[in-house]
């Protein structure tokens, strides 16, 4: 079964094309990485399958249902560095909000607490669920935002460029902790790092307002090509659908 | 002023306490500003702290200036049409929780035009309540009040009502504490949760309005952001988490609603700009209490 499965989705910002007749499918269990230059459309797609924008045309099936309904089996982490840092709120409380339910009021239940708590130890964080978010390290943020998304008990995990603005050490202990949780969920990441690509991710999908899937590992070409915008993404859907490959949709 | 300063006096801080609380034994009017001011602290302090971790102040300050509209209004019909059981307080509610509902639902769909509707809404607010008091049949009304606060002009109606509304708005924060919390951290993870974010951001506004309702008796529309939001600012100099700076803002709008109507009462000043500037003063005193 599908995690995600996109069919001919194109959206526009106003009257600029940002994705175009894009088409693939990430199975669950599945880990994919989402590449592009800037401006190619891999927040956008992002935001899509989230249900946060909505497709001109085309299909978009997330978890058995259209995108924006079943998300709360989404866990998405979003870049932390986006956030007020001096924002007075505990790392539990920011982990708790993975909790968060329409009908909820007054205070968290037990259980939620529980599952907060746990999320934390998958991330190595439990020492730190009193701190306050402005005292962390920018890699710790990253890592309570992923806690957050487990909290969620999430089937299908979003990342949007996780390792930004993050330092090599940082980076190196949020790899650590996604490694471990792999195998437990779909994973997208989206990320121009290569390298957390490689260390994390089954396949990579390409995205210049066109998408095409690549197999790892990458060429030095095929990355220059991709970034640089001379790649030109090959109509050869119907060459790998002979192939037998119906996990891989290319589109021009 | 009720009472005058009595030069011959003792003036010594707990001669004064003696007396003010002697005073407020026996004058009303003391006592319903005291309560007022106390139910008001509690309610400002806490919605401030709201206000100054999402960083809306000026919307705040919009919703209160454009209330002088609901008030202008309120006392036109009122006088003209005989209608009794419209107040200038009804009017005031009416028109804060009218702005807080247009300027979230314009600024949720136009995001770029947020200062442009902040100001219109400010500005036509009060225009609108000029204009109806322009026309306001009868004796004039004291404008001053209403743009400069007057806590001494406390009616026993207005305690009543500045209670009714600090239980809904402490009520509603108690049971959406963390939703509203978390809508002020991250909008977009809260609508992830399909829980709606842009329901809680006009509710977070509209509690600001009623808030800057019952700061206008105290502080007047003009005066009335400096409350919501300098007992915040400054506690959250001193403090990391939400819960305990609402604590301190709470602590400290109750001891400048206090102490600014001991000091009014004693020594013949007006309450509001009084507190206004000891709270300026302390929330300067706080970048030299913590610098970081």
């Amino acid at each position: 079964m599908n995690a995600i499965t996109c069919a001919d989705l194109s959206f526009s910002y106003g009257k600029v094309r940002v994705i175009d007749d894009v088409s693939f499918e990430v199975q669950k269990g599945e880990s994919i990485g989402v590449i592009g230059p800037n401006g190619g459309g891999k927040s956008t797609l992002l935001k899509l399958i989230l249900g946060l924008e909505s497709p001109e045309t085309g299909s978009l099936d997330v978890m058995g249902h259209p995108a924006g309904k079943g998300r709360r089996k989404i866990g998405y982490v979003p870049q932390a560095m986006r956030f007020d840092p001096l924002y007075p709120v505990s790392v539990l409380e920011i982990v708790l909000m993975g909790r968060l339910d329409r009908l909820g009021v007054g205070a968290y239940s037990k259980e939620c607490r529980l599952v907060a708590e746990k999320s934390l130890e998958a991330v190595h964080l439990s020492d730190f669920k009193n701190r306050t978010f402005s005292e962390l390290s920018g890699g710790e943020r990253q890592r309570v935002m992923i806690a957050r998304a487990l909290a969620c008990e999430p089937e299908l995990l979003l990342m949007d460029e996780p390792t930004a603005n993050i330092d090599l050490s940082a980076e190196e202990q949020f790899i650590e902790a996604l490694a471990g949780l792999r195998k437990n969920m779909t994973l997208v990441l989206v990320t121009h790092d290569l390298e957390l690509v490689s260390e994390l991710s089954d396949s990579v999908l390409c995205v210049n307002q066109h998408a095409h899937r690549h197999s790892l590992p990458l060429s030095g070409e095929t990355i220059r090509e991709i970034y640089s915008g001379r790649r030109r993404i090959e109509h050869d859907r119907k060459t790998r659908h002979q192939q037998g490959d119906h996990s891989v949709c290319d589109h021009d | 002023m009720i009472a005058k300063l009595d030069t011959n006096r003792e003036t010594i801080p707990s001669a004064i306490m003696i007396e003010f609380i002697e005073t407020v034994r026996d004058v009303p009017v003391i006592r319903y500003a005291l309560l007022a001011g106390i139910v008001s602290s509690l309610t400002y302090g806490v919605v401030g702290t709201f206000v100054v971790t999402r960083r809306i102040g000026y919307i705040a300050a919009a919703i209160a200036h454009s209330i002088l509209g609901g008030i202008g209004a309120a006392i036109y019909f009122n006088r003209t049409y005989d209608i009794v059981w419209l107040t200038p307080m009804l009017g005031a509610i009416v028109a804060a929780i009218g702005s807080a509902l247009v300027i979230g639902c314009i600024s949720l769909k136009f995001k770029e035009r947020e200062d442009t509707i902040i100001s219109a809404v400010w500005a036509g607010g009060m225009g609108i309540g000029l204009l109806f008091l322009h026309h306001t049949p009868g004796k004039g009304v004291n404008l001053e009040s209403y743009l400069f606060g007057n806590i001494l002009l406390t009616s026993k109606g207005d305690v009543i009502a500045t209670c009714v509304l600090g239980l809904v708005v402490l009520g509603l924060v108690a049971l959406f504490y963390h939703k509203l919390v978390a809508v002020c951290f991250d909008e977009e993870f809260v609508q992830l949760r399909d829980v709606s974010a842009r329901a809680y951001y006009l509710l977070l506004l509209v509690l600001a309005g009623i808030c800057m309702v019952l700061l206008v008796r105290v502080a007047g529309i003009v005066l009335s952001l400096a409350l919501i939001i300098l007992p915040a600012a400054t506690a959250c100099r001193l403090a990391r988490r939400m819960w305990i700076i609402m604590l301190i803002a709470v602590g400290l709008s109750t001891m400048y609603n206090v102490g600014g109507l001991v000091v009014s009462f004693q020594l013949d000043q007006p309450t509001g700009p009084f507190v206004v500037v000891v709270a300026c003063m302390l929330y300067g005193l706080s970048f030299l209490l913590k610098k970081s």
